[in-house]
C-alpha cells in the first residue's frame, strides 16, 4: 500500500526553515548551473545566426578569425571567376570583399576603458549578401566618403559611437551617418563603412581580409570546396558556409564558459547533495515514531522507502523550478564580452534553450536522488519495535 | 570550561550529520578557492607586469603595426633606457587548437626588458646568431616535448607562408608568477622575408617595450612619446605596462564578474548547509537548553555553546577545504593546456579569504538558533516537542 501524497507533502511543511534553506540550496546550484550554460548558448546562437548558409566565406586557412586572414586581389580575382557565384537582378555577381579590423573604443561606464570594436569594409554587394542589415536610424554611408554605419549594440555601449558623432582614426575623421539594426546577430556588434575607403585609410593596397559570396544553389557547396581544393592559386584558402564560419568564432568562448561553468557547478551540487542528505537524515531521525507507527500500520518497508524519496525529489525539483524560475529572468539580459574568436566585443543574450531546462531537470533528480537515497534507505530498515519504542 | 567540554561534545553527538557538514563546507571552500584562482590566473600578466616597462602600440588598437623608425625617436627620450620591440605572428602550429603565443621579437634587446625570463648565457648567445632561430619557455618546452635544436614548423596567417625556426634556447620563469609559455624568434628574420614577398609590410613593428629608469616618470615619459608622433598617419598610445595588460582584459571582465558572482554563491551555499545543520541541531536541543537556563546557565553561556559548535565545524570544514584545494588546483594545472593559464598557483590572500569566510559564515549561520534559544521561554522550552 502507497503512504498517501498528503503525507509526505505536510511533513514537508512541517519543519518549514530547513525545507526552505535546503530548496533554497538546491535553486542556487540550479541557477548557477542553468546561466552559465545560457550564456555559453547565447553567445553560439548569436553567431550562428551571423552567418547564412546560402554564403560562402572564404579566409586564409592558416587564420583564426577574419582580422588575421589576408586575401589580395589577384586571389579575390581568382574566386570572382568562380561559375557557382550567384548574380543579382542587376546581373553583376554577388560577391563583397570584406575589410576587417579592430579599433579601440571607451567603453561606457567603465570610466575610460577600452574594447576591441570590428570595423568592417563592405562592397555594395554585401547588403544583398546580408540582408538582415537594415539601417534604422540616420541613412546609409555615401560610397567614396568617409562615413560609417554603426551596428546599434555598439551604439549602446561605446562613447562616440552614437549617430552623428565621429571618430577618429588611420588618420582621418569619419563621420557616423546611421545607426543600423540586424535583429540581434553578430553584425550588429560591427561598424560599416566602404571597403575602398578602409582599404585606403589603412594602407592596404587591393587586399582584403576575407570574400563572402552567395552560391546560385544553396547545395554547391562542395562543388566550390573542390574547386578550392583544385585550384592552384587557392591552396592558401579555404571556402566555408558562412554560417559555420562564424559559428566557429563562437566556439572557444561557449567551450570554455561551459567546462568552467560544469566544473563548478559538479562542485557545487555536491554540496546541495550533502544539504539535502542532512535534511532528509534529520527528517528521518525525527520521524522515528511516526516511521514505527507506519509500520506498525502495515505499510510496507518499500512504501517507507519510496515516501522518503518522494520527499526528497520534492525539495530538489522544487529548487529546480525556483532556480529556473530566477534563471529564465536572465533572458532579458544583454551582455558584450570579449569574444576571442574575433578579438572584439560581442553583444548576445542569455538563451535559455529546451535542452538546458532537461538537463536542469535531470540535474535536479540527481541531486535529490543521491541526497535522499541513504536516509530513505535507513528509514525503511528501522525496526518497528524499536522505533516505537524510542524517544 | 563546562562550556567548551559541552560544545565539542554536542558537535560530535550527530557524527554523520556533522561529518557530512563537514564535507559540505570543505568542498564549497576548495570550489571557493579553485575559483579565486582561475580569477588570479586570468589577472596573471597584470600581476606580471613591472613599474618601470611602458608599451606604446598605435592608437586605433592593437592590430595597427608602428614604423621600425619610431624606436631610434623614443630611445633618445630623456630617462628611457632600453627600447625593445615585437610583433604578434600567430600563425598555426600542427592545428588551430595547438594554442601559444608566438612573438617575432627584438633578439637582442628582449631579454633585457624581461628579466624574469631567465636564459642561460651560452643559449642567449646561440639564440642571437642564428637568424631563424627561436627561444621558448620551459613550460612550452615541456608540454610538447621540444628540445633544443628541434625544427619547428609554423603556418603563418597574418605573415602568409611556412615558417620554421631552431629551438636554440629554453628560457626559466624566474618564479611561478611568471609566464613559461611564450616562443619568440628574431623580428628581422620574419621582416626580411617579408620585404621580399609582400613588398610594403616590411619596417612594421607591433608594439614597442620601453625600459624606463625611474617608474615615477612614467607618466611623463608616456606623454613626451605620444606627443612626438601626434598628428602622424600612425599616432601612439604609451602606457605603463600594467594598464596595457588590463587593457587586454578589460574586454572579458563579463567572465571575471561571472566568477566574482559564482564564489559569493559558494559562500551562501556553505551558509546554508552550516546554518541548516546548526538550526536543526539547536530545534532539538531546545528542551536542553531550557534545562540549562533553569539550572542557571545565562543567554552568553548558550550563545557561546551554539556559536562555538558552529565556529568548530566551519573550522574544521575550512581546513579539510584548503587542504585538498592544493591538489584540485595541480590536477587541474596538469589536465588544460599550459598556455590557458600560463600562471596557476594558489595565491596566499586567496587561503586567507577561503579562511576568513569559512570563521564569518561559522558565526553568521549560529546567529539564527541563538536567537531562537534565548527568546524561547523556559516554560516553552521545556513544553517542546521535536
Amino acid at each position: 500500500m502507497k503512504i498517501p501524497m498528503k503525507y509526505i507533502v505536510r511533513s514537508l511543511f512541517t519543519r518549514r526553515l530547513t525545507t526552505a534553506i535546503t530548496v533554497l540550496g538546491v535553486a542556487l546550484v540550479v541557477f548557477v548551473f542553468t546561466s552559465v550554460l545560457m550564456m555559453s548558448d547565447g553567445i553560439r546562437q548569436t553567431l550562428r545566426g551571423t552567418g547564412s548558409s546560402e554564403n560562402v566565406l572564404v579566409a586564409r586557412k592558416a587564420a583564426n578569425g577574419e582580422i588575421s586572414s589576408i586575401i589580395t586581389s589577384d586571389v579575390y580575382g581568382v574566386i570572382s571567376s568562380l561559375p557557382q557565384i550567384a548574380r543579382g537582378v542587376d546581373g553583376r555577381s554577388i560577391i563583397s570583399g570584406d575589410v576587417v579590423v579592430v579599433i579601440n573604443l571607451e567603453k561606457i561606464g567603465t570610466n575610460g576603458g577600452i574594447s576591441n570594436v570590428t570595423v568592417r569594409g563592405v562592397s555594395a554587394a554585401a547588403f544583398q549578401l546580408r540582408p538582415q542589415v537594415r539601417i534604422k536610424e540616420g541613412r546609409m554611408f555615401n560610397w567614396g566618403a568617409r562615413e560609417i554605419i554603426v551596428g546599434s549594440s555598439i551604439a549602446r555601449r561605446f562613447n562616440g559611437a552614437q549617430l552623428g558623432s565621429t571618430i577618429k582614426f588611420a588618420g582621418d575623421v569619419w563621420t557616423i551617418v546611421g545607426l543600423y539594426e540586424t535583429g540581434g546577430d553578430g553584425f550588429n556588434s560591427e561598424m560599416w563603412g566602404d571597403v575602398s575607403q578602409l582599404q585606403d585609410a589603412f594602407r592596404r593596397g587591393g587586399s582584403y581580409s576575407t570574400v563572402t559570396f552567395r552560391m546560385a544553389n544553396p547545395d554547391q557547396l562542395e562543388l566550390v570546396k573542390k574547386a578550392f581544393a583544385d585550384d592552384n592559386r587557392l591552396q592558401q584558402f579555404e571556402a566555408k558556409s558562412e554560417r559555420v564560419f562564424f559559428e566557429e568564432q563562437s566556439e572557444f568562448m561557449s567551450i570554455f564558459i561551459s567546462v568552467l561553468g560544469i566544473f563548478i557547478t559538479v562542485f557545487f551540487s555536491v554540496g546541495a547533495i550533502i544539504g539535502a542528505m542532512i535534511t532528509m537524515y534529520a527528517a528521518v531521525a525525527n520521524r522515528t515514531v511516526e516511521i514505527g507507527t507506519l509500520r506498525a500500520l502495515g505499510f510496507k518497508r518499500r512504501s517507507v522507502l519510496t515516501a522518503f524519496l518522494i520527499e526528497s525529489f520534492l525539495l530538489s525539483l522544487a529548487g529546480a523550478a525556483a532556480g529556473m524560475f530566477l534563471a529564465s529572468f536572465l533572458q532579458f539580459v544583454q551582455v558584450s564580452t570579449m569574444n576571442f574568436g574575433s578579438f572584439s566585443e560581442l553583444e548576445f543574450t542569455f538563451a535559455l534553450t529546451a535542452w538546458t531546462i532537461f538537463f536542469g531537470v535531470i540535474f535536479a533528480i540527481i541531486m535529490g536522488f543521491a541526497g535522499g537515497f541513504l536516509p530513505s534507505i535507513r528509514a525503511a530498515r528501522l525496526n518497528i519495535v524499536n522505533a516505537l519504542r524510542s524517544t | 570550561m563546562k562550556v567548551f567540554k559541552l560544545m565539542f561534545k554536542n558537535a560530535l553527538r550527530h557524527k554523520l550529520r556533522t561529518f557530512l557538514t563537514i564535507l559540505g563546507i570543505s568542498i564549497a571552500v576548495v570550489a571557493f578557492g579553485f575559483l579565486r584562482t582561475v580569477v588570479t590566473a586570468w589577472y596573471a600578466g597584470v600581476e606580471m607586469s613591472a613599474a618601470n616597462r611602458l608599451v606604446t602600440r598605435n592608437s586605433i588598437s592593437f592590430i595597427f603595426p608602428l614604423p621600425y623608425a619610431y624606436r631610434d625617436r623614443i630611445a633618445r627620450i630623456p630617462g628611457v633606457e632600453t627600447v625593445s620591440y615585437a610583433n604578434w605572428f600567430g600563425g598555426v602550429y600542427i592545428d588551430k587548437s595547438q594554442f601559444f603565443p608566438r612573438m617575432a621579437v627584438d633578439a637582442e634587446t628582449i631579454f633585457e626588458v624581461y628579466p624574469e625570463f631567465i636564459v642561460p648565457p651560452d643559449q642567449l648567445e646561440a639564440f642571437k646568431k642564428e637568424r631563424n632561430a627561436c627561444v621558448m619557455g620551459a613550460d612550452l618546452a615541456q608540454q610538447y616535448g621540444f628540445k633544443i635544436g628541434d625544427v619547428i614548423p609554423i603556418e603563418g596567417d597574418i605573415y602568409p607562408g611556412k615558417w620554421e625556426f631552431v629551438v636554440r634556447a629554453i628560457y626559466q620563469p624566474r618564479d611561478k608568477t611568471v609566464d613559461g609559455t611564450q616562443f619568440y624568434f628574431h623580428w628581422e628574420y620574419v621582416d626580411e622575408r617579408m620585404k621580399q614577398e609582400m613588398p610594403g609590410r616590411e619596417g612594421d613593428v607591433g608594439w614597442y617595450i620601453i625600459k624606463i629608469n625611474d617608474p615615477n616618470q612614467s607618466a611623463t615619459i608616456s606623454e613626451q612619446v605620444d606627443n612626438l608622433f601626434k598628428n602622424s598617419r600612425a599616432e601612439t598610445k604609451t602606457e605603463t605596462e600594467r594598464a596595457f595588460q588590463e587593457g587586454f582584459i578589460q574586454g572579458t571582465s563579463l567572465i571575471i564578474t561571472l566568477l566574482n558572482f559564482i564564489s559569493f554563491v559558494i559562500i551562501g551555499i556553505i551558509l546554508l548547509v552550516l546554518g541548516n545543520t546548526m538550526i536543526m541541531s539547536a530545534r532539538e536541543r531546545t528542551k536542553e537548553y531550557a534545562v540549562l537556563k533553569t539550572i542557571g546557565f545565562s543567554g552568553k553561556h548558550l550563545l557561546g555553546l551554539i556559536a562555538g559548535e558552529s565556529l568548530v565545524i566551519s573550522a574544521l570544514g575550512g581546513a579539510l577545504g584548503l587542504l585538498l584545494t592544493y591538489p584540485l588546483v595541480g590536477v587541474f594545472s596538469i589536465a588544460v593546456p599550459k598556455s590557458w593559464f600560463p600562471v596557476f598557483y594558489v595565491e596566499p590572500t586567496t587561503l586567507v579569504m577561503a579562511g576568513l569566510s569559512a570563521l564569518v559564515v561559522g558565526i553568521v549561520a549560529s546567529l539564527f538558533p541563538v536567537q531562537r534559544a534565548l527568546r524561547t521561554s523556559i516554560v516553552d522550552g521545556l513544553r517542546f516537542v521535536g
